[in-house]
Parts: C-alpha cells; structure tokens; sequence
C-alpha cells in the first residue's frame, strides 16, 4: 500500500512535473528529473505523449528509467530511431517539438541556464559538462519546462555562464535576438512551482508544495523571492501517482544493478 | 576497398603523429578496444573529436596523447564529470590542452557538412548561448533569401574515423542498427576509417535494404573485436555495463589509481580480453 503522508520533496517535484504534460506534447526529454516525469505523464494521465531523446529515439516508452540518453531500452522500446544530425535538423530545429523538458546546474531568476562551468570560462573553479543538446532545445522546442532542486549555489543571482538562453534580461529579450519561441515557461522545484510573470518574465512563486513556507523557499534561493499575489498549495501526489513513480523507480533499480560484466 | 587487418596494423598503418581523429558512437558502439589499441601505440599530440567525449577521451587524455579536444558533452553518462579531463583543463595534468566547445546540434551539423564535402555547416542555433562569446569559430551568415541570420560552423573533416558496429561483410561492407548516432557521416568527413566489428559474415544478401551499410569502398580497415565496445554496448549482442561507467568515476578521481588502472587493463592487455569482458551481459 502506499504510504501517501511521506512523500518526498524529490517525488512531488517529479509528480508536479509529470502533470504539466499532456496526451498530445512532443517531449524533449533530458535524463535525470525530467524523464521520470515525462515517463511518470507517460504511465498515468498522457499515456500518448511523444517522448524524444536526443540519440534519435522517437516515441519511445521505457519499462525502466534510462541511465543515459542513449539506453538500449529507449531504442527497443521506440516507434522509430533516426541519426543524431536527422535528430537535431529534421526534428528539434524543424520545429516539431513543443516543449523540451531541461534540468540546470545554475539558473537565474530568467530561466537562463548554466551546465558549462562555474567560475571564468579559460579557468573555470569547476568544469562541468557542458550544454550538449540544451543551447537549441532552449531555442528550437515551442516552449521550456525546467526542473531542478532548490539551493542558493544553484539558483544564483548571476549565473557563471550562459549554456542555455532562457528569457535574458527579461521582457522581450528572446524577441529582440530573433528568437519565436516562448522559452522558459515553468520551473518544478523540490520546494514550489514558478511561472514566469507575463511582462517582466521574472520567475514567480505560484504554487508551494504542502507544508512548506515562505521563509524556506527564500532560503534556498540566491535571488530576492517573489511570490503571486494567488498563491496555491500544490496538490500532494495521488496514490495512482506515488505508486506509479514508486514502481518505475522500484523496476530501473532491479534492472540497472542485475547485469554486471566480468 | 576495406582491407581486414588486426586492430595493432590498423591503428599503425592509419593514425600518425598530430592527426585529428574522431572515434564516434553514441551511448552504444563507443570503439573502446580501438581507443586501447591507440594508447598502447602511444600517438602523440591527437586533435579529438567527439560529440561527448566520455570514458574513452578521459583515457586518451589521461595518458597524454591528447594535445586539443573538440566536444559538446563532456560527462561520464548517467554518472557525473569526466574527471581526467577535468584535471587537464584545470590542472594542465598530464599535459595543457585546448579544449574547443560546441554544442550536439553543431557537431552533428558538423559532421554532415564533412561527409557533405562542405567547408562549414549552417543551423539556426547559438542564439543568445555563451559559446559564441568563448568560441571563435562560432560565426554567423545571412540568408541570402530570407535575411535570417543563422549559425555556421567549420565542418569537421578529421584525418581518421574509429567506429564499432555490428557486422561487416568479408570484402569490408559495414552495418550499424540501434541507436546509429552520427558514425555514418563521421567515417564519410574522416580521409580513413578503422572500423572494429563483432562478427564479419559472408555477405549481406540477406539483411533488410535500409539498414545503415557504409559500403566497403568508404572504409580504409575492418577489425574482428567481439566485445569491442565494451563497457557501451552493442545493440542485439550485449548490453551496457552499468557497473564499469559507476567504477570508472572511482578510478578516474585518484591519478595513482588511474594510472594503475591503465597500466592493467590497457597497456599490458591487447584487444583479445574485450570478448571475456561482455560475458555476463549478453543477452
């Protein structure tokens, strides 16, 4: 039976983001917390979204989550499999992907995104691993969903580098480079959902996750809060939801750690 | 036409000195065993190309032979950061290298546009991204019908191309199924390509049409490794070994441990062990 008092922080982000999706997206999928979502969608209300991930897997339905972008499951499992450049030419840029679901290192208070260092580009304190596919999903996909947990080294004031465009400065921004796409439309944290404000484009609190106050969201943001004036309390997880999450997790970790080479 | 040769005289008689080589695959068919064959041959100053360089470019690099990487994801995938290159972007260890960032659409682009026989390749991309600003090769061209101003890029055209794939035929024709990545276009970019296979077969009379085939004339060398790709997989052969990509995080965070490592399961190994590698996770 599952115990729906003790949800984590981590499963209601996935649950919260799971929701945002509908039967009739096209998903870009970036491993990690977005693609338990997308999956979690998949197995409950959307059992007909398109995921896509960036090795060329279209319409894929993994019976366990991927490790990686590339898992032979996601291939086995999919209604086609093109080439990586058919991927990002005929696909993401020939715009038939309407949201692209990304998870950030750094982000600012804009949705701009940071995966490429931390500290000076030419002497960077930390190199990550960079941007990958992300600097065109950013641009390319109709709109941007991001998840990520909440920290102050992770939602920052001023992020260290721009791998991926989110909306700039704010307000027009993506406009004035060109770009037609909506960008950065919602952030599912462990802690709230965000939307951004429809002029100034400044991520704003509109949901809390139960239980969770003011003060905490504040404390583990790097950037001064702002919260709509109609504030919800996010619904917590159905027990179709937990359960379907839970079950996923329970059967990618009987998979991932069965098979071991000698 | 293909020459069959072992993995020691195709890694000799095509990869020299101070080449631009790419060994491509993506998630699955990473050419492990060819990227072992090369650093027991010991090439020096290698310019390397890869989408995302992952366990095979921290070894490479690790060992020195690596004096500039060209990539667009550099992490252990499903894991965390590469860690020897890390050392060497940060720490210059073993040695300094230039490392020149894109991002997966313009590699890929790239890459086409090399086996194209184009001199650059051109995306809408970049737009309000960092790397431009750090990148000197990221420019920038108009349409000459529409004004829009779009991305362009050097196309990759390395001196050699290492891939693994499923089958070859005898005289040298190469199949690639699952998730084909983007080794097609980078054997048709590369001036030769080493390809190492799990099994050659008579020939292909029997197989569906449209499977991804390089005919033997766009190949310089074919190489009978069962298990080549290991620890990456191969579809309908074997399967990814989860375990090896967690244990390399380990490995790659002490020098001493990595170096040691190196010395046993690289340097005085030979492409033989990978077949006993995969045992266990065939399916």
């Amino acid at each position: 039976m599952t115990n729906l008092s003790d949800f984590t922080p981590n499963e209601m982000m996935t649950i919260a983001a799971a929701r945002a999706l509908s039967n009739d997206d096209v998903c870009f999928v970036g491993i990690g917390a977005p693609s338990a979502a997308c999956n979690v969608a998949r197995l409950t209300h959307a059992p007909d979204i398109t995921l896509i991930y960036e090795s060329g897997t279209i319409g894929t339905a993994p019976n366990v989550l991927p490790l990686s972008i590339g898992d032979g499951e996601l291939c086995e499992t999919a209604v086609t499999t093109v080439s990586v450049p058919e991927m990002f030419r005929y696909w993401l840029q020939g715009g038939r992907i309407s949201i692209g679901f990304l998870g950030a290192a750094q982000i600012d208070r804009f949705g701009n995104i940071n995966t490429t260092v931390i500290g000076d580009y030419h002497k960077p304190k930390v190199r990550l691993p960079g941007g990958g596919g992300a600097p065109e999903i950013a641009t390319s996909c109709g709109e941007v969903f991001i998840t990520m947990k909440q920290a102050p080294r992770g939602m920052v004031e001023k992020i260290d580098f721009f791998t991926s465009f989110g909306h700039g400065e704010g307000g027009n921004h993506r406009e004035r480079l060109g770009i037609k796409t909506k960008g950065p439309t919602l952030l599912i944290t462990d802690l709230a959902v965000w939307k951004p404000d429809p002029e100034t484009k400044e991520f704003t609190v509109v949901s809390m996750h139960r239980g969770l106050t003011r003060d905490r969201i504040q404390e583990t943001c790097g950037w001064k809060v702002r919260f709509s004036d109609r504030l919800e309390e996010t619904p917590p997880p159905t027990e179709l939801e937990l359960a379907t999450l839970r079950e996923f997790q329970a059967r990618t970790e009987k998979a991932h750690g069965a098979k071991k080479g000698s | 036409m293909a020459k069959l040769q072992s993995l020691k005289e195709a890694v000799a008689e095509n990869l020299h000195d101070g080449d631009t080589v790419a060994f491509e695959g993506f998630t699955q068919l990473i050419p492990h065993a060819a990227a072992h064959e090369v650093i027991r041959q010991g090439r020096k100053d290698l310019t390397l190309i890869r989408m995302t360089p992952d366990i095979i470019y921290d070894q490479l690099i690790g060992m020195g032979l690596a004096k500039k990487v060209i990539f667009s994801y550099a992490g252990n995938p499903g894991v965390g950061l590469l860690r020897r290159m890390r050392d060497a972007i940060e720490n210059e260890w073993p040695r300094a290298i230039e490392a020149v960032e894109h991002s997966h659409a313009a590699m890929a682009n790239a890459y086409e546009a090399g086996a194209a026989g184009l001199p650059c390749a051109i995306f809408r991309g970049y737009r309000g991204a960092g790397l431009k600003d750090v990148n000197p090769e990221i420019r920038s061209i108009t349409c000459p019908f529409t004004g829009e101003e779009l991305a362009a890029v050097p196309a990759h055209r390395p001196d050699v191309a290492f891939i693994h794939a499923q089958k070859a035929s005898r005289r040298g024709d190469v199949l690639v199924e699952g998730i084909i990545g983007v080794q097609k276009e980078a054997v048709l970019a590369s001036k030769r390509s080493v390809v190492t296979v799990e099994e050659i077969v008579e020939d292909f009379d029997d197989l569906h049409p449209n499977l991804c085939v390089l005919p033997h004339w766009t190949v310089t060398s074919v190489v009978h490794v069962p298990g080549g790709a290991h620890p990456s997989y191969t579809h309908s052969y074997y399967s990814r070994d989860n375990a090896a990509y967690l244990e390399w995080d380990i490995i790659s965070a002490d020098r001493d441990l990595f170096t040691a490592w190196m010395r046993e399961n690289v340097l005085d190994a030979g492409p033989e062990v990978f077949a006993s590698r995969v045992k266990g996770l065939q399916s």
